[in-house]
């Protein structure tokens, strides 16, 4: 169903919720008058927003990352974590939990068309997100218990770190792998795919499972303890370091955050850290962003993309280590 | 050996299709009862605002909501409600995981019969709550 989404009926979407807030804002205005009797004519009532405008706003940028995410080739939750808790008023507890639900949502939406046609691979996954949705528990538990601005400064050095990756990672389209490893071989880790650019049913297995099983135990946590979707490192452990083809890898990796972001949204959720006047413009922004994205991806040119993309987290990031060391 | 999804992973799709459609669109609806007022929220649209700058704990301490399952029984609140469609999403990949079990058993899939149980236990695990909750 989702799949079949046209972009025109994104943009309807859109218009009906911006719609839904701008009526809002009517209702609000017209009780404004009484809602400003009774209110204390303080500083900090002055400083307050009607209930929609950051919602909006959320909904808005959620749009605008959901674009740039597809057109740079990353998840939305890293882009969201760092930008929101970077430049919009709201404290990190509910915007991790809002990041987890938003790379939660994308992954569940495009796991589907990724499954049946046979991309994102169930025996690749199923044993990478064991370890990677246990450790998330552990990461998301870590995370709500240490202090804000350790949080904000490790965030931080982890957005610096992704840029890091962004800018050096390679990619390899058909990895050589010589021989797959006894576990994979165990667990008869192997598939074949149709390769539509030469035309040609690729077969495929892989090597070091042990190392990636590992490797996922810290991906694990960090994608728990900072609310991030996991793309990022997910996609370089199944492609370079298993041998994983470079579409497989992408596509597994996308269904394994629908997995791993489960197990900690939970916690966050469990904890009182999600807020739906968040989640919801959130959720819905950054999906009509992807929708939009993928269609304007045709005539765009995604190098200058994801050269604004990094540019944007680069700052992010930097601004993000440096509040969390009282600095910025 | 031609290309092609195995049975469980149509299976899977299939039904994170549909969880995830009904999902979706539990939240839009859930959210619009909640943003045109049409329940009552256990607080008011305009006070949000003055806790999601602080960090949970605080806001748990100084709104008395209670964390966990506790929405559950406040379905009668606006912005409860709109945590049914967000627990569906959450719980979609444990029923994912479910549902492909039974072919697993059949095939005698040990190792992945193991994986996805221990699977399905880690995610209620973390579903249940039992793991804490309430912030710092």
């Amino acid at each position: 169903m989702l799949t079949k989404f046209k972009a025109s009926n994104a943009i309807t979407l859109l218009i009906i919720l911006i719609t839904m807030f701008a009526g809002a804002s009517v209702a609000y205005a017209s009780q404004a008058p009484e809602a400003a009797a009774g209110a204390a004519e303080t500083a900090e009532a002055v400083a307050r927003h009607a209930w929609w405008y950051w919602p909006l706003i959320l909904l808005i940028l959620s749009f605008v990352l959901g674009v740039f995410a597809v057109l740079a080739g990353v998840g939305g939750g890293v882009l969201y974590v760092p930008i929101v808790s970077g430049f919009l008023p709201f404290h990190l507890d509910f915007v991790r939990g809002a990041g987890l639900i938003v790379a939660l949502a994308g992954a569940l939406a495009a796991g589907p068309g990724l499954l049946r046609k046979g991309m994102a691979d169930l025996r690749l996954a199923i044993p990478l997100a064991l370890i990677a949705s246990t450790c998330a528990i552990a990461g998301a538990m870590i995370g709500l218990a240490l202090p804000t601005n350790v949080i904000q400064t490790l965030l931080g050095a982890t957005i610096l770190g992704i840029v890091a990756i962004m800018i050096k990672a390679k990619k390899s389209e058909f990895p050589n792998v010589p021989k797959s490893d006894p576990l994979s071989q165990a667990l008869r880790i192997t598939g074949v795919y149709h390769e539509p650019t030469i035309n040609k049913d690729v077969s495929w297995k892989v090597h070091r499972t042990p190392q990636a099983l590992a490797l996922f135990v810290i991906i694990g946590v960090m994608a728990g303890m900072f609310g991030l979707g996991a793309g990022w490192a997910n996609v370089p452990v199944l492609n370079l370091l298993m041998g994983a083809p470079i579409k497989i890898s992408v596509a597994t990796s996308k269904f394994l955050l629908s997995i791993t972001d489960t197990s900690a949204a939970w916690i966050y959720l469990n904890n009182g850290a999600v807020l739906p006047l968040m989640v919801v413009p959130s959720v819905v922004g950054i999906m009509l962003g992807s929708f939009i994205g993928v269609r304007v991806l045709a005539v765009t040119k995604p190098a200058v993309i994801r050269i604004l993309v990094i540019t944007v987290l680069s700052v992010a990031g930097l601004k993000s280590f440096l509040k969390g060391l009282g600095i910025g | 050996m031609a290309p092609q999804a195995t049975e469980e992973q149509v299976l899977y799709a299939n039904i994170l299709n549909k969880g995830m459609a009904i999902g979706l669109l539990g939240l839009i609806i859930t959210f619009i009862i909640y943003g045109a007022g049409i329940i009552k929220p256990v607080i008011p649209l305009e006070e949000v605002q003055n806790y999601w700058v602080m960090p949970v704990a605080d806001y748990l301490e100084q709104t008395g909501i209670h964390a966990g399952w506790a929405w559950l029984g406040n379905l009668g609140k606006g912005d409860m409600l709109n945590f049914l469609p967000i627990a569906l999403l959450s719980l979609l990949t444990i029923v994912c995981y479910l549902a492909i079990l039974p072919g697993l058993m059949r095939k005698k899939d040990t190792a992945y019969v193991v994986l996805v149980i221990v699977e399905v236990v880690v995610l209620t695990v973390a579903a249940s709550g039992i793991l804490g909750s309430g912030g710092h």
